[in-house]
């Protein structure tokens, strides 16, 4: 089942479409990442899905119910640009900020007693947010975004501003949410962290959704049936034994290691190109290229621009 | 519903806890305190210029005891009450003194006639030499009861004056025909510029405090979370609503301590501020003799006309409208300036947009003192209805007395002019929050209105 569903969502702002007939369904219980570059209309959908801004065309959906205020309590929002208060201090406006949430002043206190307990916080509760640094300060910002338990997590670059080890503990929190029932959609433009984390992906770009799937099945869609092997012992050219049904993409020499990567054209499978390879050289290592989302990224960006 | 109310709490209990919340409470009853008190010391210590005093001694005890000092001139008048008062009057004389015959025994009683205040040197002067000749007169009748052979007269009259006489001086003012009046219409005047500056100042004081609010959310980036969670209106109005609870907390608080200062300071010096209406007494005590006081009835002194003038004035009036277009006059600005901060990134940004906010508040204010001279009049009623300008120009003419179909009016306008106002800027507001690095200006805001509608 859809956790959030958007139909054909169009935003026009005064100079330009931000969206143009925008169709995304989000699986419940999934990692969504939503991705592209810099100005496609990414911070436009958030803001649309978080009813910070209203569609000018379009449908939204929530669990099959058409998307209303009541159901910002249901979803926690990260934003990329994201602040608090400096002069108030941690613990008052953490429990503001979730009261604001809908839940109440005994459950915000206990509840956030237990998340700083957890990321080992408790002893700021009573500073000053400008007294922080900016990584801390993420840190509340997180448990403020997931303490009411929402069915559905916004997370806009919820990474930057964090170092490995904090990056890392926030992967496995993502991780364990999802777990626990919860649905994730993150914006982001580090692939690393989308091959690691999400299994749905849209590619937005220039206004308009131009990918949109699993991510094992978008990889497999990308990949060129290409075959990186490395070897030893050649004792011809290898352009002249190889059969015309496979084609040399890059031939690499390092350190004594010789790699190539090939290309299997139609009618032809890895077991042909193993035989036709196997009695002029000794096999170490035979893989399959699978393209990197960061390639795929590019590739669908660079051709949309081409459009 | 609830989440409005979390928000107007927040901003009201953040600024109410500030320090600059505190000083401001604490110091402004004591400036407005200072400025009921000051002015009676001033006019009872100053002048050093000379002073000329016509005393009309109708028991003749007193003729030639009022000795000159170095700034109090005395001269002796022999006609009746009335040609004195306006000889005086005619004349240069600073004060008449009149010393009224008595039936019993001694004169126990005087008036300073004066057209101004006199003040508290030659009081305290003309009093000390009265007490002085009266207790001397009273030893000697005394003394002569006692039908003493000389010698021993003259050690009774050595007897150390125990007999202690307390003086209080009456003073009356007199004014010619009309002038009464005046003292009435200064003082309107007076609070009426008073409240509508005050008005004035607080719109600036809370409106600025609006408008740095929504500049310190949008620069800070915590206006995206919050709005996540409530609609941009609700912000908006819920920090505007904070606020004026904010400035009508520190109203009545200034109301309630200026109150107390005054009144302390009455209860520790009573004689300064109150007695100026009371009657010169002069009692006779000690040696069994019969109290006898007379009263003068004829009591028009100044402080007495203004304390009739105060009470003239409905308090309670003033003080709910006062209240009322406070509100209303911050409400309708306090949605500019809320609507100005969500369309600038810093401080320094505003003030291109200030301009359209600071003028109509700045021409009431130039313009209350036509208004102030002709409350009645046209310039004063459109003045007071057109909401923009209302909140000040009411105040000043409430004093007044204004017409209830002219207030009616007014007020009715203030309210649909502040839902005009708060309609408008909500509409540049929401768009204004999320917008960052945007040069904006009058035609960018005035997309912003006719993109959302």
């Amino acid at each position: 089942m859809d956790i959030f569903t958007a139909e054909n969502v169009t935003k026009q702002f005064a100079n330009h479409k931000a969206l143009n007939e925008v169709s995304i369904s989000v699986p419940k219980q999934s990692i969504f990442g939503l991705l592209g570059p810099n100005g496609a209309g990414k911070t436009t959908f958030i803001r649309i899905i978080n009813q910070i801004s209203a569609p000018d065309e379009g449908q939204l959906f929530f669990a099959g119910e058409k998307l209303k205020p009541k159901h910002v309590e249901l979803i926690g929002y990260l934003p990329e640009e994201r602040g608090l208060y400096k002069k108030m201090k941690v613990g008052e406006q953490a429990i503001y900020l979730a009261r604001l949430k809908g839940i109440n002043k005994s459950e915000a206190i206990k509840k956030l007693k237990f998340w700083f307990e957890k990321f080992e916080i408790l002893s700021w509760w009573n500073r000053k947010v400008e007294e922080l640094s900016k990584g801390m300060q993420q840190k509340i910002q997180f448990i403020v975004t997931i303490l009411h338990e929402p069915e559905l997590l916004i997370f806009d670059e919820p990474f930057s501003g964090f170092d490995p080890i904090n990056v890392n503990i926030l992967k496995d929190e993502i991780l364990n949410l999802r777990n626990n029932g919860a649905t994730i959609v993150f914006s982001t433009h580090n692939m690393s962290s989308v091959e690691e984390l999400c299994d749905h992906i849209a590619l937005i770009d220039n206004a308009e959704k131009i990918l949109n799937g699993q991510v094992s099945e978008i990889k497999n869609q990308f990949k060129s049936n290409t075959f990186e092997i490395f070897f030893s012992g050649l004792n011809k050219e290898l352009s002249d034994v190889l059969n015309p049904k496979f084609q040399i993409i890059e031939i690499k020499n390092i350190d004594d290691k010789n790699s190539v990567r090939i290309k299997i054209k139609e009618k032809s499978s890895p077991n042909e190109l193993i035989q036709n390879l196997l009695p002029h050289l000794t096999i170490n290592s035979f893989n399959e290229i699978i393209p990197t989302m960061n390639e795929i990224f590019i590739q669908k960006v660079n051709e949309n621009v081409g459009k | 519903m609830s989440k409005i109310f979390l928000i107007i709490q927040r901003e009201y209990l953040t600024r109410v806890k500030k320090k600059s919340f505190i000083v401001m409470t604490i110091i402004g009853p004591i400036l407005m305190a200072a400025l009921f008190i000051v002015p009676i010391f001033i006019a009872q210590y100053s002048s050093e210029e000379k002073k000329i005093i016509g005393v009309l001694d109708e028991t003749g005890i007193f003729h030639s005891k009022f000795k000159n000092s170095d700034d109090i001139f005395f001269h002796y008048i022999y006609t009746d009450l009335n040609s004195a008062k306006d000889q005086m009057l005619k004349s240069e004389d600073y004060a008449l003194l009149y010393i009224p015959k008595t039936q019993i025994a001694l004169p126990t009683s005087a008036i300073i006639y004066s057209n101004i205040q006199p003040n508290i040197n030659v009081k305290s002067y003309i009093q000390r030499i009265m007490s002085k000749e009266i207790e001397d007169e009273k030893l000697i009748v005394n003394i002569d009861k006692l039908n003493l052979l000389p010698e021993d007269r003259k050690i009774a009259l050595n007897i150390p004056n125990s007999i202690k006489t307390s003086i209080t001086l009456t003073t009356i003012k007199i004014v010619g025909d009309g002038e009464e009046e005046k003292t009435f219409t200064e003082l309107s005047m007076v609070l009426g510029i008073f409240s509508g500056v005050l008005i004035y100042f607080f719109i600036f004081l809370f409106g600025a405090q609006v408008m740095r609010g929504v500049i310190e959310e949008k620069t800070s980036r915590i206006v995206e979370i919050i709005v996540s969670s409530v609609k941009p209106f609700q912000l908006m109005l819920g920090k505007i609503l904070g606020i004026a609870m904010v400035g009508l907390t520190q109203f009545l608080l200034w109301i309630i301590l200026t109150f107390t200062i005054v009144g302390i300071f009455q209860a520790i010096f009573p004689d300064k501020i109150q007695n100026k209406n009371t009657e010169l007494l002069i009692q006779n005590n000690g040696l069994g003799q019969k109290l006898n006081t007379q009263t003068i009835t004829e009591s028009t002194d100044e402080m007495s006309k203004v304390f009739e003038a105060i009470a003239s004035i409905n308090f309670v009036t003033m003080i709910l409208s006062f209240i009322f277009y406070f509100i209303g006059g911050y409400l309708l600005y306090g949605a500019l300036f809320a609507a100005i901060g969500s369309a600038v990134d810093n401080e320094t940004d505003t003030q291109q947009f200030m301009l359209p906010i600071t003028i109509p508040l700045i021409f009431s204010l130039i313009l209350a003192q036509f208004v102030i001279e002709n409350p009645e009049g046209p310039l004063a009623f459109w003045l007071s209805i057109i909401p923009f300008t209302s909140p000040i120009i009411m105040m000043v003419r409430i004093p007044f007395g204004v017409p209830y179909f002219d207030l009616f009016l007014s007020m009715s306008l203030l309210v649909i002019g502040f839902l005009g106002t708060t309609w408008l800027a909500a509409k540049i507001y929401r768009t204004g929050i999320l917008m960052y690095g945007k040069n904006v200006n009058y035609k960018v805001i005035w997309k912003w209105i006719k993109y959302g509608s």
